[in-house]
């Protein structure tokens, strides 16, 4: 602004009058005098805070009086964390004042990381045993490694990282965490007619199996179309299951391990992360059906939605933890920590379907029009036209859902599971180091860990939106 | 994909029964229809026999049932002694809808404070602002409420050393004792007046816009109104001889005495809440400042508004158009979240009727049933209200 009123150029002809007074044109500027500096009162520091901080009366105060609010909690902040924190030590005398029976002046007040540090194992893996660490090591290793290629759009083998994730980890994450090794005793046949055991559990699969198989064979012959490919389909999804089943069942030699016994961040993670699993495909199924042509299917899906996002979480978990076990029949036990799950795996499908739902619907009518004008069915043209679109356009507000869940896995502390926060909470009744600064030394390093993570997937978020805002705006 | 052209003169081919989408959409519902009816079936009848080996009587009688647990805080007449599980429920429910209404106002002067700081042309404080937004929707509520609860208050003086606000009464760790308003003889003139004030700025409001149209003259509404709202009930106050005093709590041995306590459980939740809604409230109003567009600035610059006018007239009204829906879900948040008190024992619906009631009755279906229902019945009534407050403001093209 400043450099153009100020460098404004010369007349380019000068018109001099010589004595015979017959006007000639004595010179012609051909080329443009340098522009001037910006005169000092619109550069440098001063004039950045003359127009950014006291550019009026009011602006002034609004200034000090932020740079007031900036002092009253900075500084005691710094002090607090980093100026009079105590980094190591062995119990509390060494983050206690000489009065409370510690080793510091009177008027010390500071954050007592040696605590953090001492209670930092029970902040990741809660009360997993000591010597089996290595298994959430290893699952934690598998987890962002094979994450982290997939979050970043330019790394190759998309198609195989995706099956890893979603089929091949999940499997192998459950039987490292929990010990694999399961008793499959038999669903199906009374117990009077086989001996209850894997035989029997097998015997059960294959009627299931023939079951399925004869429902899409009967549903290709009554829609006169090829049933082989229909029936290879579902027999391959069977023998997968089958396999993972086999997996689950095989003793691999490691302890089994409670979930009663995980407990700190390893726990939120694993619900964060099963939440939002497990939310993705019921979320697109219901939005789907919100937006289907079959009353009936509309009409449930919109009540389940609308349900779930009108509770609180809290009563969800209530539920999912008082009510659950009413509903099963007597002897069946669910674990405490899988109800949670499915507690909250419920909760975010139902935000997760209004997020995929805004994907559904930024998508322009030509594309279902040109599905169909293709003969694709409905199935096909979500599969291969609607979908990945729809998708990749809510990739950020996925994210966004995720950011809540994960936010929102604290509240399990309050049915009595040990998460991150469940767990610090839970290390304030140990005497040997409670201290007058042990609470604000916690939730300050609680809410570091969780505005780190939060923060970076926000960015991450924000990343994807810049990048996927190339087309789709009519 | 092509058909041949002899295909198409031959008579409609039997199309099979179950590629008639119609007939295909049909048995699919059914079949989900079926599904459904049967799991919740099983469902019940599990949880019957259950319920019965467990030996409790469904159903809602106990409703009628002497409570028998004091709550700390209640707005409406409450015992220990004779008051029942349905009274716990409504008391509940009442403080519910205490932390709901403080806190949306609450969090709505510091959502927009914070939202037009955000926007300030003051560097200081629109990094003030980004600091705000940034760390405090980064960190779970339910950590903050824990911060304010566990950590900041319990800063606070002890009972005997309560500090002394002056006028605003005393705050120590066991809460924050306010004067009390007591209403003598007279008073019932100044709620009148409250009355007749708003009831004649809301009909001066109308006659203005309506004159406006007219003839183009306009009136100072925002400051008659005002005027008439709070200048009414003053002289009302001054005619019938100041009716209303304060009770100031009075410092004791064993803590203040008098006035109206505000627990810390309250102070704790509700600034938790409000901080938290406040940085969601923000972004939604600076999304909606910056969504007028920016000719419509330079439009009233051009017809010579002055900035306050611009704000005013022409900026605002368009911005709230975009503010409003996301401003309503963020405020269904901030009551569905205030169930989170139950983790600090503010005795609100969730705590004392889902929490209390129900490990006390073991009636566990029917409590949550009635607790999510009620939300259920206030989200839904939001929504209703939104729905109506969108149809009322959308824009009427022509």
């Amino acid at each position: 602004m400043a450099k153009r009123t100020t460098t404004k150029s010369r007349p380019k002809t000068a018109i001099v009058k010589n004595d015979t007074g017959a006007a000639a044109v004595a010179y012609v500027r051909s080329d443009m005098d340098p522009d001037l500096p910006a005169p000092d009162a619109s550069q440098g520091i001063a004039a950045w805070m003359r127009a950014n901080l006291f550019s009026s009366w009011i602006n002034s105060i609004l200034t000090v009086f932020a740079l007031y609010l900036v002092y009253l909690v900075v500084p005691p902040l710094v002090d607090f964390a980093f100026v009079n924190a105590i980094f190591s030590g062995e119990d509390r005398s060494v983050c206690a004042t000489i009065e409370q029976g510690g080793v510091r002046d009177s008027d010390w007040f500071g954050a007592c990381w040696a605590y953090v540090g001492a209670y930092g194992s029970q902040f990741i893996y809660g009360r997993y045993p000591s010597d089996e660490y290595w298994r959430v090591n290893l699952t934690g290793l598998l987890f962002f490694g094979s994450l982290v290629p997939l979050l970043m759009p330019a790394a190759p083998y998309k198609p195989l990282n995706i099956i890893f994730v979603s089929i091949i980890f999940p499997v192998v994450a459950f039987i490292l965490l929990s010990g694999g090794n399961l008793d499959l005793n038999g669903f199906l046949l009374p117990d009077s007619m086989m001996e209850p055991g894997t035989t029997k559990f097998w015997v059960d699969y294959l009627f299931v199996c023939a079951a399925v198989l004869a429902i899409v064979f009967l549903v290709a012959r009554g829609s006169q179309s090829d049933p082989i490919p229909g029936l290879r389909i579902g027999l391959g999804i069977m023998a997968v299951i089958a396999i993972i089943l086999m997996l689950f069942a095989v003793d691999f030699g490691l302890r089994h391990i409670e979930t009663d016994r995980w407990g700190g961040f390893l726990v939120t993670l694993v619900i964060a992360v099963t939440g939002i699993a497990a939310s993705l495909p019921i979320g697109i199924a219901l939005a789907l059906g919100r937006r289907s042509n079959m009353p009936i299917v509309r009409l449930m899906s919109v009540i389940f939605i609308e349900f779930w996002r009108g509770i609180p979480l809290i009563t969800v978990l209530f539920m999912s933890s008082v009510v659950l076990p009413l509903f099963l029949p007597e002897g069946v036990t669910f674990d405490k920590l899988l109800r949670a799950l499915i507690g909250v795996a419920l909760f975010s499908a139902a935000y997760m379907a209004e997020v995929v739902r805004g994907g559904l619907q930024a998508i322009p009518k030509g594309q279902y029009e040109g599905a169909s004008a293709l003969g694709l069915s409905y199935g096909q043209s979500m599969r291969m036209i609607i979908l990945p679109q729809a998708l990749k356009l809510v990739i950020p507000g996925i994210v966004n859902t995720f950011i809540g869940l994960f936010k929102d896995t604290t509240l399990v502390l309050i049915i009595g599971l040990f998460d991150f926060l469940g767990q610090i909470q839970f290390s304030f009744s140990d005497a040997t180091w409670s201290t007058a600064g042990q609470s604000l030394t916690a939730y300050l390093f609680a809410a570091f860990v969780y505005w780190v993570c939060c923060f970076s997937m926000s960015r991450y978020s924000i990343f994807m939106e810049r990048r996927l805002d190339t087309g789709h705006k009519s | 994909m092509a058909v041949e052209a002899g295909r198409l003169e031959e008579p409609a081919a039997k199309v099979a029964l179950l590629n008639d989408p119609k007939v295909r959409g049909w048995i699919f519902q059914s079949a989900l229809l079926v599904v459904i009816v049967w799991l919740i079936w099983v469902g019940l009848q599990n949880m019957y026999a259950n319920l019965a080996a467990a030996n409790i009587a469904s159903g809602f009688g106990f409703l009628e049932r002497n409570a028998g647990f004091a709550i700390s805080q209640s707005l409406l007449e409450y015992s220990q002694e004779s008051s029942t599980y349905g009274r716990v429920f409504f008391v509940g429910l009442a403080n519910t809808l205490l932390m709901a209404v403080v806190g949306v106002i609450l969090a709505t002067i510091v959502g927009f404070t914070v939202g037009i700081a955000r926007l300030s042309n003051n560097w200081v404080i629109r990094q003030l602002a980004t600091a705000y937004v940034e760390t405090l929707r980064n960190i779970p509520l339910l950590l903050q409420i824990f911060v304010w609860y566990f950590a900041v208050l319990r800063l606070l003086p002890s009972r005997r050393a309560s500090w002394d606000l002056g006028f605003l009464g005393q705050l120590n760790i066991s809460g924050w004792f306010a004067p009390k308003p007591v209403f003598g003889e007279g008073a019932s003139l100044m709620v009148w007046a409250i009355v007749v004030g708003v009831v004649g700025a809301f009909l001066l409001g109308r006659w203005a816009h309506k004159r406006q149209e007219e003839t183009g003259q306009p009136f100072p509404v925002f400051g008659t109104g005002l005027a008439m709202i709070l200048g009414l009930p003053i002289f009302a106050y001054l005619i019938s001889g100041m009716p209303v005093s304060f009770e100031m709590p009075v410092a004791g041995n064993f803590g203040p005495k008098g006035g109206s306590r505000l627990y810390p459980e309250f102070i704790g939740l509700l600034l938790a809440l409000s901080m938290y809604t406040a940085s969601f409230i923000a972004e939604i109003v600076r999304a909606g400042i910056l969504a007028v567009d920016k000719g419509q600035t330079e439009a009233s610059a051009a017809l010579g508004l002055r900035s306050g006018q611009l704000l005013r007239l022409v900026i605002i009204p368009q911005a709230m158009r975009v503010i409003i829906p996301p401003l309503t879900s963020q405020y269904l948040n901030l009551t569905k979240n205030s169930s989170l008190a139950v983790a600090i024992a503010y005795p609100d619906l969730v705590s004392v009727f889902a929490g209390t009631a129900l490990n006390q009755t073991g009636q566990a279906v029917e409590i949550l049933l009635m607790t999510m229902l009620t939300y259920l019945g206030l989200s839904l009534l939001t929504s209703a209200f939104m729905n109506w407050y969108n149809n009322k403001m959308a824009l009427v093209e022509r």
